[in-house]
């Protein structure tokens, strides 16, 4: 699965925010084509990972680097790398005065310059694909929540990232809406997309992820497949963790 | 209150030199304003700072310290503000061509003073949208002008505009300190000239200057409500 130099590598990555200490000496590597699931309890720095890796984020000391590049300041070559970097949020984040079309075309359209007939055939086709192509001229309030994920989803792809970060994509659905946003994941995990998913959904990390990451105070403390991870956690902090999710 | 219709001409001359000024700085203050707010909200720390000072001198300095530094200090630097004899625009505001500077320089403080208050109208708009709109565009690759035109102003001049209207009424008003910065013959010094020198009665006169600023003000006022109504359905 992979394969050649990995395509995210963060190397001693710290970050604080004032006297907390969000991100501690974290490495990591993430290769071409691999799902790594990041798991943690709230507060462990989780989110703010996934945040650094296209520089939402900026941290304090450490370095990242993406397919082979160290991650540029703020300015056009950012801008650049960011629009190789897929990412989904928590909040969707859709553009609230656009339509479902123009979202996923603004991004093609203005910083790949696409030709707007060419974007728009495209956009039609992902929304399709993540199942919403009939709501393609309504705007994203009229959307519900599992719907607009998938739209976001769709929006990210569009610009045929090298790499997608998923940033809680389901915790702010409604329970039945969570499982329509992780079979659009799954499938594109299944397609050798490269994915970084912060997320409390254990069956998701169970079924489509590669790697586990178990994150606790800021501090990468477990990196294992999922069966070997949920069968045997190492630490203490990830015993603890798992038993209080998975006992109910 | 005969003065009202005999002196008509005189009420109406200051009412149309008061528009004038008005519609200039607005126009100019709306510019400055705008490229402030887009400095305050840049990511580059410097730009920024240059936003923030400009604000925080020009919005806590009374407008009357303005005017005096813009009428004594522009001519002490050996400035006449002929940079606002713009061609075409004199031939319309026949008083920014005039070699009198005052009009120029009563101009240049009321935009100056204006400004700080436009940008904080424009930029409270801009924090209205929600910051994961702007922090989606950031990681689709727009660049920070392409975020701000595709997306974060498109959803902000409905919160800006308001406010926006309420910094240019308060502008409308303060005009009246120019006729004391030596313009002739605006609203507020035909009333000088009225009452002082041609001795009529006090009251009638401020009716009349009052009216002359109410036709220019409760319309804008009015426009504002409807605005801000049509909003209320919108949501």
């Amino acid at each position: 699965m992979t394969t050649g130099e990995p395509l995210i590598v963060l190397d001693s990555v710290n970050k604080w925010f004032g006297p907390l200490h969000v991100l501690d000496d974290v490495s990591l590597s993430v290769g071409r084509g691999e799902v790594v699931v990041v798991i943690g309890p709230s507060g462990s720095g989780k989110s703010t990972l996934c945040r650094a890796i296209n520089r939402l984020e900026p941290i304090s000391s450490g370095t990242i680097t993406f397919d082979g590049q160290p991650l540029p300041a703020e300015g056009k070559a950012l801008a650049k790398l960011r629009s190789e970097v897929g990412m989904v949020f928590q909040s969707f984040n859709l553009f609230a005065h656009k339509t479902i079309l123009e979202n996923v075309t603004l991004g093609p359209v203005k910083v790949r310059k696409e030709k707007p007939a060419a974007a728009r055939e495209r956009g039609l086709a992902l929304l399709d694909r993540v199942g919403i192509a009939n709501q393609a001229d309504k705007f994203p309030a009229q959307l519900s929540g599992g719907q607009q994920q998938r739209v976001a989803i769709a929006r990210a792809l569009a610009m045929q990232p090298k790499a997608m970060l998923f940033d809680e994509p389901t915790s702010a659905l409604d329970p039945e809406m969570v499982g329509e946003v992780l079979d659009v994941m799954t499938s594109l995990a299944s397609e050798g997309m490269t994915m970084v998913v912060v997320t409390h959904e254990m069956g998701f990390a169970r079924h489509a992820a590669n790697r586990v990451i178990f994150m606790a105070d800021g501090q990468l403390v477990e990196d294992a497949p999922p069966a070997e991870f949920f069968a045997n956690p190492r630490s203490e902090r990830a015993r603890d963790f798992l038993s209080k999710i998975l006992t109910h | 209150m005969s003065v009202l219709i005999d002196k008509f001409d005189v009420f109406a001359g200051g009412f149309w030199l008061t528009l004038q000024i008005c519609v200039l700085a607005a126009v100019g203050a709306l510019i400055l304003g705008a490229v402030l707010a887009v400095l305050r909200i840049s990511p580059v720390p410097p730009l920024r700072a240059v936003g923030t000072g400009y604000v925080n001198v020009f919005r806590n300095m009374p407008l009357t310290v303005v005017m005096f530094f813009a009428a004594f200090g522009l001519p002490a630097l050996g400035s006449n503000a002929d940079f606002l004899r713009i061609p075409v625009l004199d031939s319309l505001f026949s008083r920014l061509g005039t070699d009198l500077p005052y009009f120029r320089f009563a101009l240049v403080a009321l935009v100056l003073y204006t400004a700080a208050f436009v940008c904080e109208a424009l930029r409270s708009g801009v924090n209205a949208v929600p910051a994961g709109q702007a922090e989606a565009a950031r990681s689709l690759g727009l660049t920070f002008g392409q975020n701000l035109r595709y997306v974060v102003l498109p959803q902000s001049w409905k919160a800006s505009i308001v406010p926006l209207g309420s910094v240019i009424i308060a502008m409308i008003k303060n005009s009246a300190l120019v006729g004391f910065f030596g313009v002739v013959g605006d609203l507020s010094q035909t009333a000088d000239q009225l009452t002082s020198a041609e001795g009529y009665a006090f009251v009638p006169v401020a009716i009349g200057i009052s009216i002359g600023y109410l036709i220019m003000t409760v319309p804008l006022g009015a426009l504002l409500d409807r605005i801000e109504k049509r909003q209320a359905v919108a949501r």
